[in-house]
């Protein structure tokens, strides 16, 4: 007698309030440079007590992000590949691309400097020396945004480093943070971009050998999910998320994260 | 090595600081882990029990698939619950994806086997001893697959408890279909996954150090109702 309204209450509340939860809470498939540096701990506090929103972030590498959110598991994308990310709103997974901020990839090296590249401003130069000189090099070999990054300059370098994988060429097929630990364990040289270095708390006796290059430009961009695919989308808090990220005050709150007094991302979203 | 002694103090202070962050993880972690091992005993004791005493065709193919299952890789149950929770999945209607709900199914997947496994070891030596008894009661299946469980059931305690050790402990399953989210999935190992690749080796250890103190905790709750059980079922 008790029992069944209780019940029938109980069930009542939970979906009411698994429904109001997802009104106001979306899934950020996020590349995980992002989210280690600590940007979202300082962003999204600012967001949500403007919009009430909930923004759940999933930090994994550009690859899987992107594959994430093509089986629809997410309602905005935030990664840094920009041809994969052309490629996910051409194929009808996103409705726009925007830029969103960037920063730069450099290279960190242990004090040793086995291939002696330390101070160079010409990436590719130093890419070539590192091969010439088969010092240790670790890469992430994830399909991650950096990743990508990494084998465009060795292409451009005319290397092809996959030839020694195994070699002094390894590929750690992790994350960020994992490679940096994996190559700083074994004194190889290892390409990050600038946020996650800064970050990072393991450093050792490693520093920035290699940066300056036009070439380790790192572009993020946002990109909400199509719910013309993907009808399970919350899209008017994707949208406004997106919209509040590219929005004079969300580029300012970006370019007011600091680590250790530096700007780890610098806003250059186009502004209308 | 002078990370661990930091790794010790920093273990310590966080305890002692009572951080609302820490206590959230720590609550997670054992919400989806114990819910899992109940979950996970229920499927798993009945089968172990029912296998144990049953005589049929194919009996060693299901004991060796059994015990080839308590191997099973939590990367791989992760994958395989993300591709059926995935809103592109089967039951991707559902929207189980990156909740507690996926962890919990997950680890459940992970440790049903192995409690199946070891329950059906205990149970069958159990049964050795019995069979003839049983028989001359003229007992139902059901009849002794209920006083097999129940007579073992402070071995079968420590079956529960590996099951939870493996579900506590493990951290590919539940950072693929948990996703790690701060205030939602975070568990206790995919917080140490997560300061451990922003290099932060010292708060990880801290809170692998907790982890263990945890488990630490579950277990001795668990000996001393086992231990008390048993006082009292001999005076």
């Amino acid at each position: 007698m008790f029992k069944k309204p209780f019940a029938a209450t109980a069930v009542a509340l939970i979906i009411a309030g698994a429904a109001s939860a997802q009104d106001q809470s979306i899934i950020v498939q996020s590349t995980t440079s992002t989210a280690n540096s600590g940007l979202y701990d300082y962003l999204l506090p600012i967001f949500q007590n403007e919009t009430g929103i909930q923004v759940n972030v999933v930090a994994v590498g550009t690859g899987q992000a992107i594959k994430n959110a093509e089986n629809c598991d997410g309602d905005v994308l935030l990664v840094h590949a920009k041809a994969s990310e052309e490629k996910f709103v051409a194929d009808g997974f996103g409705t726009e691309r925007t830029d969103l901020m960037y920063n730069d990839f450099v290279v960190v090296g242990p004090a040793a400097d086995p291939a002696g590249v330390a101070g160079m401003n010409d990436v590719q130069g130093a890419l070539a020396k590192i091969a010439e000189s088969e010092a240790p090099f670790a890469s992430r070999g994830d399909d991650s945004g950096t990743h990508k990054a990494e084998m465009a300059l060795w292409k451009s370098a005319d290397v092809d480093p996959t030839a020694a994988s195994g070699g002094w060429y390894r590929e750690t097929g992790s994350g960020m943070g994992a490679t940096l630990n994996t190559g700083i364990g074994m004194g190889a040289y290892v390409m990050t971009d600038r946020a996650t270095w800064i970050s990072f708390e393991n450093k050792q006796d490693y520093s920035v050998v290699v940066e300056g290059d036009q070439d380790m430009f790192n572009q993020y961009g946002v990109i909400p999910v199509n719910p013309a695919k993907c009808p399970s989308v919350n899209v008017d808090a994707a949208q406004t998320f997106a919209d509040w990220l590219v929005s004079a005050e969300g580029q300012e709150a970006i370019a007011g994260f600091k680590v250790a007094d530096q700007q780890l991302f610098f806003p250059n979203a186009p502004t209308n | 090595m002078q990370s661990i002694g930091e790794a010790l103090g920093l273990a310590i202070a966080l305890v002692l600081s009572g951080d609302p962050d820490l206590l959230e993880i720590v609550l997670l972690s054992l919400r989806v882990s114990l819910t899992a091992t109940v979950i996970a005993c229920m499927i798993g004791l009945p089968i172990g029990a029912l296998v144990a005493i049953g005589r049929f065709r194919g009996r060693n193919a299901v004991l060796i698939l059994m015990n080839a299952l308590m191997g099973l890789p939590p990367v791989v149950v992760g994958l395989l619950v993300y591709l059926y929770l995935s809103r592109s999945g089967p039951l991707g209607f559902l929207g189980l994806l990156y909740t507690p709900t996926a962890m919990i199914i997950a680890q459940t997947i992970l440790i049903a086997p192995i409690v199946a496994a070891l329950s059906r070891q205990v149970i069958e030596d159990l049964h050795a001893e019995y069979a003839e008894q049983f028989r001359s009661l003229c007992l139902t299946r059901l009849q002794t697959v209920q006083a097999l469980l129940w007579d073992a059931r402070y071995s079968l305690l420590t079956v529960g408890l590996a099951g939870f050790g493996r579900a506590v402990a493990e951290v590919g399953a539940v950072i693929i279909v948990g996703g790690n989210i701060d205030h939602l999935t975070r568990v206790m190992t995919t917080a140490i996954a997560l300061e451990t690749s922003k290099g932060d080796l010292a708060l990880a250890l801290a809170l692998g150090i907790i982890l263990l103190v945890i488990a630490l905790g579950v277990n001795a709750a668990v000996q001393s109702v086992r231990m008390t059980a048993a006082r009292q079922a001999y005076v």
